[in-house]
């Protein structure tokens, strides 16, 4: 029988296989940030060992880091702590680094690809659950926890048990306006927050075909959003050229052997998945989320739910606390819904197209009376890139405050945070209480609609521009 | 690793679904650099309410949390992990967990045990009843027992991979396992194409 994408990355990965046990694995690529890595570097430490492949470790500051002021000592000294412990670590230890400052530093997310090392058929680990991102280059890609940080530090494999296979097929055109976060925000609320639990799924079909990496890579990195352990696309052209001539990209005769390689990571004609769903691209829209949860979503046409329409006594539960927590109440069109906050970046948007995106929508408009917008690109690579096309100008012009890369507001572990009640357009990937900041309330977001959103005060996709309605109070 | 072969407790019961790790610990505490003192960051938000159910009197030094399915999902931080076992629990239990959670808790030995929704309803009732019952999460016979006479008792099988059961019996450290097969791993090693990537430049 044939074998999908991610059976065939697993199987070529495989340093041991005992009958009753967990595969050992090898890894590839092991990314670090500040977070999750000072407790695995202090076991290494306490039992005297080193880390086995400097020359497949990377790290980065990214959730900590400051988006103003960069050169100024960090305010938080918990932070500052922080990033002086990975520092440290780093140095002590001999892992290369990009610190607060240098050319490389961004989201984890976002350096591994735009370094060319994130590359089809490796395998790649992070202590970040978004480390599914790398899939889109049909990379076996997963977050760990700090134990797996370190058991990776020591060794460069993983124990790991097997996994299910899902197919997401979306076939046809996505409509104008509909972007890759509006499909998987769509999958998320189609399969529900648990429904990837177990799975690794492998997004194919005409639709996911033609979109840019940038694109593929908004989608594999919200797979988590569906619990999922690994979200991934068969590298083909767009791949291929993506990655050619970028620094660690394999060059010459070697890239003649990994693009022959390459090739052979497609799922088989007689693989079977576990467990298939089918998506129809022309039947999408502009979505949004209107809970706490990225399940909790729907089309911008639509209204806020009723949580008396739910049959399942936990999903209706689960909306009621929704409303609750958001200040919404049902059947409320969700267009009426006002923002005090707009953010742009995040390693699920903060790419160099989503700023593009969102520029165009903003150029030659200004950000709505009142309203607070950040544009935080995911990487000082995507800064330079932005400021070389203008867009930095398109934003602040426009009224947008143009900041320094990092997590940022996706998370609010540096200054930027909501407010509480504060309410947001978001283009990071998790809406959950109090995750932009304390009593925050957050709504998910493409790029297209976060820019429309800033323009008009209130949730909106491009296609409202046009006819400039008043602005909406809730 | 400690090792976990059977604990007996009093019961937290946790009537909620979709509990995330931002719940659990949120992103502030993530800044720390040890493992330990996370206790009071636990369901911080949750908390401030002094009717939460953790904040109860008679819920105080409770040991086994029972929670909705969907437990522990969002992000990898083990500090999750480290929360709950700081605070004094030594086993979850609820209908589904997130993975990356799952795989966390093992790896502590924080037990977690899955077991039907119908169960964990009636775990949730028999404690609400009477908050001193002590619930017996048992690893060597994969049971979760409440004892006591018909109608307040309870007994639950539950599964748990061979290999992770094992290795938290024993408490068994992953690292010094692993590098048992040194021979594999240099072998592997040696085989891999010249065409992978390596973070330091040629
Ligand atoms: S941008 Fe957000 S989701 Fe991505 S790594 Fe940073 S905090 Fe995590």
């Amino acid at each position: 029988m044939g074998r999908t994408l991610a059976e065939k990355v697993w199987d070529d990965h495989v340093v041991r296989r005992a009958e009753g046990e967990p595969d050992l694995l090898f890894i590839d690529l092991h990314l670090l940030h500040e977070v999750t890595s000072p407790q695995a570097f202090d076991g290494l430490r306490q039992n005297g060992r080193a880390v086995r492949r400097l020359d497949l470790t990377i790290a980065t500051e990214d959730h900590n880091t400051p988006t103003l002021d960069i050169d100024k000592p960090i305010a938080d000294p918990v932070s500052r702590v922080q990033l002086e412990t990975l520092r440290k670590n780093c140095a002590d230890f001999g892992v290369r680094l990009h610190p607060l400052g240098d050319v490389e530093q961004g989201v984890v997310h976002v350096v591994g690809p735009q370094l060319g090392l994130t590359q089809p058929g490796t395998t790649v680990v992070c202590g970040d659950s978004h480390t599914s991102t790398h899939g889109a280059f049909g990379a076996l890609a997963f977050g760990i926890g700090t134990s797996q940080v370190e058991h990776v530090l020591a060794t460069q494999t993983l124990p790991l048990a097997p996994f299910r296979t899902m197919a997401v097929t979306v076939e046809g055109e996505l409509p104008e306006d509909v972007t890759a976060k509006d499909l998987i925000l769509a999958v998320i609320a189609r399969i529900g927050t648990g429904g990837g639990q177990g799975y690794v799924i492998e997004y194919r079909g005409s639709a996911i075909e033609k979109l840019s990496m940038e694109a593929r890579m908004t989608i594999c990195n919200m797979s988590i959003e569906a619990g999922a352990r690994a979200g991934m696309i068969a590298p083909d052209r767009t791949t291929f050229d993506y990655l050619e001539g970028r620094p660690h990209a394999p060059q010459g005769a070697d890239r003649d052997a990994a693009v022959e390689y390459w090739r052979t990571l497609r799922t088989d004609d007689d693989a079977v998945f576990d467990h298939e769903v089918v998506i129809d691209a022309a039947g999408l829209a502009p979505f949004v989320t209107w809970g706490t949860n990225p399940g909790q979503g729907a089309p911008l046409s639509a209204s806020v739910p009723d949580p008396a329409s739910y049959q399942d006594a936990s999903e209706k539960h689960a909306a009621e606390k929704a409303l609750e927590y958001m200040g919404l109440t049902a059947g409320q069109p969700l267009r009426e819904i006002g923002v005090d906050t707009v953010f742009v970046g995040s390693c699920t948007n903060g790419r160099i197209e989503d700023l593009r995106a969102a520029a165009e929508i903003l150029r030659g408009r200004s950000v709505a009376e009142g309203l607070r917008m950040l544009v935080v690109p995911g990487s000082v690579r995507v800064s330079l890139q932005a400021v070389a096309e203008g867009l930095d100008k398109i934003f602040t012009e426009a009224g947008a405050e143009w900041r320094h890369a990092g997590c940022s507001m996706c998370l609010g572990m540096n200054p930027d945070q909501l407010a509480p009640g504060e309410r947001a357009a978001s283009t990071s990937n998790r809406n959950f209480e109090g995750r932009q900041g304390k009593g925050g309330r957050t709504h998910l977001v493409s790029p297209q609609v976060a820019a429309a959103t800033a323009v008009l005060g209130h949730l909106a996709s491009p296609a409202d521009l046009s006819d400039a309605p008043a602005l909406v109070e809730v | 690793m400690d090792a976990f072969t059977t604990h007996t407790g009093r019961v937290v019961p946790l009537r909620r679904g979709n509990v995330d790790t931002d719940q659990i610990i949120p992103a502030h505490w993530l800044k720390k650099v040890t493992r330990d003192g996370f206790e009071d960051g636990l369901f911080e938000a949750w908390r401030k309410d002094p009717e939460f159910v953790l904040n109860r009197p008679e819920r105080r030094g409770a040991s086994v949390l029972v929670a909705g399915p969907d437990f522990g999902t969002g992000s990898s931080r083990e500090h999750a992990v480290w929360a709950l076992q700081n605070y004094g629990f030594r086993a979850v239990i609820s209908p589904r967990f997130a993975d990356i959670f799952r795989g966390n808790s093992l790896k502590n030995g924080l037990l977690t045990v899955m077991l039907p929704q119908e169960t964990v309803e009636r775990l949730w009732a028999l404690t609400e009843a009477d908050p001193t019952l002590e619930v017996t999460v048992d690893l060597v016979a994969r049971e979760v027992r409440v004892p006591g006479p018909e109608g307040t008792s309870l007994t639950a099988e539950f599964e748990l991979d061979e290999n992770a059961r094992w290795r938290l019996l024993e408490g068994l450290d992953d690292i010094s396992l692993t590098l048992k097969n040194e021979p594999h791993i240099a072998a592997y090693e040696a085989s891999r194409p010249a065409f992978k990537p390596s973070t330091t430049l040629a």
